[in-house]
């Protein structure tokens, strides 16, 4: 049983091109081919076995009825009359009843044999041939076994498949966000990456785990009872056929009304449960400014709309049941009447009725089978068509041209942004003309309104996006003929955002770097002072982090700064690094920070300028471009921009 | 999960009955059918029977259909109403039930959490009820009918149906037994590669600059395998039910007819006949016997699943909520725009230690009242309470005199302007956002709307967006800055005319400059109302008629900025961290 998912009856997506995503879908499961087509072949074997025993069921009925008539011929007369142990008074009874036999019912008949006494009983007493039936009772055994057998191993062998095919799915997703340059998570939400991972692998595994036995099962089904239904009678065969279909255009019509439904019912689902989350985080003002009157309004009209949707949606999917019972009962009573017609006849046994009475129930089910699989199928279509818009997408520029290599331990630290342009997007220039020198050892601040472009310059440096024009140095080579698994060795980089992911403390502050002692750890938590913060933890260094209120944003930050402090490299980045932690705290930090940077090349991005004060050199930015640089005092003494941007701290 | 469903209202509950009217109608017709089906069989098989009498027959059995088919919507067409219906009344009476609730009951749950509840969880038991319900009325019935049908007609017969249900209810009974609480390790690993994949994205940078690809790649291939192998596992246990399921009903069909074989050739030719018959009908009451016990299956594998979710929604539904209004609903006294706390302490009601200890102060009509104190000092939580977002522990917090308990929660709001530390933003238009919500007056007016922005030094921004102030403002405010969103925050505040203004470090996201002019302006606009500010920056406070500096839950110190410079070791530490020496004499 599939992980129920969603409300029943969810609507397929409509995938853009079909074929051209199935094709894709087939020849990225390559490796499985084999598996697949010997899948396939045991879901057909199983459909055909399952078309042979109605037919050994049929076969049995004939048998059974051929021992219930009695026997009454003009050579059992003979024999009965020749039989010398026979009295004569009884013969006399019988020939009595069997001169009468026109006068009366069948009914009366029978129970006048019964009474015959046992002598001709016996003879004219119909039997079955049981050693027949047995043979026919362990063939048909033979085929229901076998046909289980395979429609199990069949299921074992796509389960395999498919599950295997989402894994390796999900493995090139993940690796995939790793080669992605950065400007594809600028454009795109988490929540899309997220929802490829997750649902559309999982839609194309669940689908595919049923739907392609499934549509082969039935497809064989489908075809070969009318074929078998030709074969035993084909007047019988169009009854059943001419039945099935009436209903089934009958429930054509529904499907296609509850279809408009059902996408409407996921539309209305979603507005409302995007009304709730609204609501719901927005608590306190909702509380505060009295709006629950008038959120109460909102979400009953939303909830109204749903109403009615779902009932609607609910009512006719519900329909499909009781419609297909009914075009099965239908199809049942037309071969019951035609055959009856037929076998009172002549033209058929009464087996041929039992046989059909199990085609009509093979015929209709397929069909409803094969329209789940397409929608499946098409469910599949679209999902894979999502995942692999995904993996499609372009990399980050290739490296074989970086010829240069830095030993971390030997970089001097001197950095040089030399007539640096760049954009995000080819029409909108962010940095316009960016020259500035850091020699070994300074503290360059950088200062501006937000959207002057501070982040951006970061960016460029760890190479998260390549610069349009100009170049960067590091100890005078440029960063295009570095790798940038090669600059990411020189930089400790810290971020605005705390980024603390789920694992323990001692895992956060190490995360990729080996060979780390705890002493080292707690030397670090020392510096940056959430020692005690630490200890105070239910388990110390092996207490779990995560999504939990706990730990504060600014403990976060601080762990974060811990962290970049472990990575340790000759060139160190924050930025915005201490603006969730009070001024206070903020301030020991630094100490902190200033005692590591001693001696390394930093970059430090600020909006308090207090933290930046004894910088070696401030740049200002303002829409892309530095317009003012020097000292603290310097810039104070100039009373430019950035002057005016500190004095406005203690305007009153 | 049995309390659930007294949410059920009257209305619905006599749906249920009509459902159950017409289901037992339906069943008895759909057990009628197999007596027409061995009437036709025995027709056909006795020789010189009338075609009519086969046509009538037919003509019976199918009317049975229909009529069949005709109670079956109509059972659907109740049913489907029955749940759409529940589903309403239980989402709107979670949504009330959740507005009710304080901050505290809201950090018990977590707003997240407190979602799913009303939206995922709802739906699972409507799914539950509207698949449910039909077959968990059809199904014992169904099963009790069709077996007393045939109970009298062969034992050994019996006793083969009775076999093979049994062998159907084991099967699914040992699957679930080995794989329901596997369901829940895949649903946990599912969480999980989410959780890593998030964190990836989220962290895409700190990954990069680190060169941690492959670790956190590592990571994820070791969950996803183990996904996978779960996964893995379940299926292939699945696997084994439909060739059970398939096996066992062809065997059914065929032990029916074997055994029939013989039964037949023991009895006397009378009995013969009656017997062929007896056997057909029986093979197709057997399969209702059978069907109908795995309709019950069926529902017993949804049933975990919905009756977490009913658990859950009942702990919403049961939790009773800790702010009760109080009896004042009309303002009538003579103190306006005054808060006071006297000996306030407060703590989380599981927690040991206290998060404010004992905290007096009094801010007069027209004043404004300034909060500081580093991170984790206790400044949200103390002015949480004024608007009761949280009930003190200990002392009491007084709003115009009166305590804020014995208001009614809608009138002690009325005098509030409350703006949080991460503006809030409501789907609809910047118009609709700032007048937000219900005063006790009558809305504001478009020209109060623009007023308050204007105040709010949002009038620039506002004017440049395609349409002004009926532009659209998206889920999340996800289409504005978080400056511009803090701005139509305060706005909103302002457009209510409150005797009393909460700013919760509501002007941490602007810069120095805009900071500084929009509470300049304030200050003119709202001269006589009383500002309660909590700040990061000294340049907020320094020009407060009264700084409570908070330290660990204590106040440390209350005065002017002059007078705490002197007397307040904290505050200066404070203010040195921001300013030099010089700046803060000159200030």
């Amino acid at each position: 049983m599939p992980r129920p998912r969603g409300p029943r009856g969810g609507i397929p997506e409509k995938s853009k091109d079909f074929k051209g995503s199935m094709k894709r879908l087939f020849s990225s499961l390559k490796s499985w081919h084999t598996l697949i087509l010997i899948s396939l072949i045991l879901a057909m074997s199983s459909a055909i076995l399952a078309l042979i025993a109605p037919n050994k069921l049929s076969d049995l009925t004939d048998t059974i009825t051929l021992g219930i008539s009695p026997k009454i011929n003009e050579e059992i007369t003979k024999k009965i009359m020749s039989d010398e142990s026979i009295k004569l008074e009884d013969k006399q009874t019988f020939m009595n009843l069997m001169e009468n036999a026109q006068n009366m019912d069948s009914d009366e008949l029978i129970s006048k044999i019964d009474g015959l006494p046992n002598s001709i009983y016996n003879y004219i007493k119909p039997s079955i041939d049981m050693t027949k039936v047995k043979k026919i009772g362990i063939v048909l055994a033979i085929i229901y076994i076998v046909s289980a057998i395979f429609n199990f191993v069949q299921q074992l062998l796509m389960t395999t498949v498919s599950n295997n095919f989402a894994k390796k799915l999900r493995t090139n997703i993940s690796q995939k966000i790793n080669r992605l340059p950065l400007k594809y998570f600028d454009q795109h939400e988490t929540g899309d990456v997220l929802s490829r991972v997750t649902n559309d692998v999982d839609t194309i595994a669940q689908n595919m785990n049923h739907s392609l036995a499934t549509l082969v099962t039935s497809l064989t089904l489908f075809l070969g009872s009318i074929l078998m239904m030709f074969i035993t009678n084909w007047i019988m065969a169009i009854t059943a056929i001419v039945a099935s279909i009436i209903g089934f255009g009958f429930m054509g019509v529904i499907l296609k009304k509850s279809q408009k439904y059902f996408t409407q019912r996921q539309i209305e689902l979603g507005n409302l449960n995007g009304y709730i989350e609204e609501i719901y985080s927005g608590h306190n003002v909702v509380k505060a400014y009295n709006g629950d009157k008038q959120a109460n309004k909102e979400f009953d009209e939303l909830n109204s709309k749903l109403y009615i949707c779902n009932k609607k949606s609910q009512f006719l999917s519900g329909l499909m049941q009781p419609i297909m019972m009914f075009v099965g009962n239908f199809g049942y009573v037309a071969v019951c009447v035609v055959g009856a017609l037929l076998t009172m006849n002549n033209i058929i046994s009464f087996g041929v009725i039992v046989a059909f009475m199990i085609y009509v129930r093979l015929f209709t089910n397929p069909l409803s089978q094969i329209a789940q699989a397409m929608t499946s199928l098409q469910s599949i279509a679209a999902a894979n068509e999502r995942v692999c818009e995904f993996l499609d997408e372009p990399e980050m520029s290739n490296q074989e041209k970086c010829s240069e290599y830095l030993e971390k331990s030997k970089v001097k630290g001197k950095i040089e942004f030399k007539n640096v342009k760049f954009g995000y997007d080819n029409n909108r220039t962010i940095i316009k003309d960016f020259s500035v020198l850091a020699n070994p050892g300074q503290k360059i601040a950088i200062v501006g309104p937000t959207g002057a472009g501070k982040t951006t310059i970061v960016n460029l440096l760890m190479k998260f996006y390549d610069i349009n024009d100009g170049d960067i140095l590091i100890d005078n080579v440029s960063t295009k003929k570095l790798t940038r698994e090669n600059i990411h060795q020189l930089f400790v980089m810290v971020l605005q955002d705390t980024w603390v992911f789920d694992g323990s403390v001692r895992d956060n502050l190490k995360f990729n770097k080996e060979n780390v002692t705890d002493d080292q750890i707690w030397q670090v938590c020392k510096t940056v002072g959430i020692e005690h913060f630490i200890k105070t933890l239910p388990g110390g260094l092996d207490s779990k982090l995560g999504d939990s209120d706990t730990v504060s944003q600014g403990q976060k930050q601080l762990l974060t700064i811990a962290r970049g402090m472990i990575e340790d490299a000759p060139f160190l980045i924050l930025d915005e690094a201490t603006s969730n932690v009070d001024t206070r705290t903020e301030e020991l930090v630094q100490k902190a920070m200033d005692k590591l940077t001693e001696g390394k090349t930093s970059f430090i991005i600020a909006h308090r300028l207090s933290t930046i004060r004894n910088a070696d050199k401030i740049l200002v930015m303002k829409d892309g471009d530095i317009i003012e640089t020097g000292s603290h005092d310097e810039l104070i003494a100039k009373n430019g921009f950035y002057a005016d941007l500190y004095n406005s701290q203690f305007q009153l | 999960m049995l309390k659930i469903f007294k949410n059920f209202s009257k209305k619905d509950i006599f749906l249920i009955l009509t459902c159950v009217f017409f289901i037992v109608i339906q069943v008895w017709l759909d057990l009628k059918m197999p007596d027409y089906m061995s009437q036709i069989t025995r027709l056909i098989q006795t020789e010189g029977s009338q075609m009519s009498e086969i046509l009538k027959q037919g003509f019976y059995m199918l009317l049975c259909a229909f009529l069949s088919l005709v109670s079956a919507i109509i059972v659907g067409y109740f049913a489907s109403l029955v749940s759409a219906n529940f589903s309403l009344n239980l989402r709107g009476k979670i949504f009330r039930k959740v507005e009710k609730f304080g901050m505290e009951e809201i950090k018990k749950f977590s707003t997240s959490s407190l979602i799913t509840r009303t939206t995922n969880d709802v739906t699972q038991i409507e799914m539950l009820i509207s698949l449910g319900l039909q077959m968990l009325i059809k199904a014992p019935i169904m099963a009790i009918w069709a077996v007393s049908k045939i109970l009298n007609k062969s034992i050994q017969w019996s006793a083969l149906t009775g076999g093979c249900v049994i062998i159907l209810l084991m099967t699914v009974f040992i699957l679930m037994l080995i794989v329901l609480p596997r369901f829940t390790i895949v649903q946990k690993l599912i969480d999980k590669i989410n959780g890593v994949t998030r964190e990836n994205l989220t962290g895409i940078r700190v990954v990069r600059a680190f060169n941690a690809e492959k670790y956190q790649e590592n990571k994820f291939e070791e969950i996803n395998t183990k996904l996978t192998n779960n996964q893995l596992f379940n299926q292939k246990c699945f696997a084994i039910l439909n060739p059970v399921m398939n096996l066992v009903m062809h065997s059914l069909t065929l032990g029916i007819y074997f055994i029939g074989a013989y039964l037949i050739e023991k009895a006397n030719i009378e009995g013969k006949i009656t017997l062929f018959s007896d056997m057909v009908v029986f093979s197709s009451y057997g399969m209702q016997v059978i069907m109908s016990f795995l309709m019950l299956a069926m529902i017993f594998m949804m049933w975990p699943r919905a009756q977490v979710s009913a658990k859950r929604i009942n702990e919403v539904l049961d939790e009773e909520e800790k702010i009760k209004d109080g009896e004042i609903n009309s303002s009538d006294s003579k103190e306006i725009g005054t808060v006071e706390f006297r000996n306030v302490s407060f703590k989380y009601p599981d927690a040991d230690e206290y998060l404010l200890k004992n905290i007096s102060f009094k801010a007069n009509k027209g004043e404004t009242v300034a909060f500081i104190g580093s991170t984790g000092s206790g400044k949200s939580t103390l002015i949480n309470l004024v608007p009761r977002f949280y009930d003190v522990t200990d002392g009491e917090v007084l709003v115009d005199g009166v305590n804020v308990k014995n208001y009614t929660q809608e009138l002690l709001h009325n005098k509030i302007g409350y703006v949080p530390q991460k503006a809030i933003m409501f789907t609809g238009t910047v118009a609709s956002n700032v007048g937000y919500g219900d005063n006790g007056k009558e809305k504001a007016t478009i020209e109060e709307i623009k007023k308050a922005i204007e105040i709010a030094q949002g009038t620039e921004f506002v004017e440049k967006m395609p349409d002004k102030y009926d532009s659209h403002i998206a889920r999340g405010g996800t289409n504005v800055s978080g400056g511009q969103k803090q701005r139509i925050a305060i706005a909103r505040a302002i457009a209510r005319k409150p005797e009393i203004y909460i700013f919760d470090d509501s002007f941490s996201a602007l810069d120095y400059k805009t900071d500084y002019t929009l509470r300049k302006s304030l200050k003119k606009f709202t001269s006589d109302a009383t500002s309660l500010i909590v700040a990061q920056r000294i340049g907020t406070v320094i020009n407060a008629d009264k700084i409570v500096v908070l330290d660990k839950g204590e106040c440390v110190g209350i005065g002017t900025h002059k007078e705490l410079l002197k007397n307040c070791e904290i505050y200066k530490e404070i203010a040195l961290s921001q300013l030099s020496k010089e700046e803060l004499e000159n200030a």
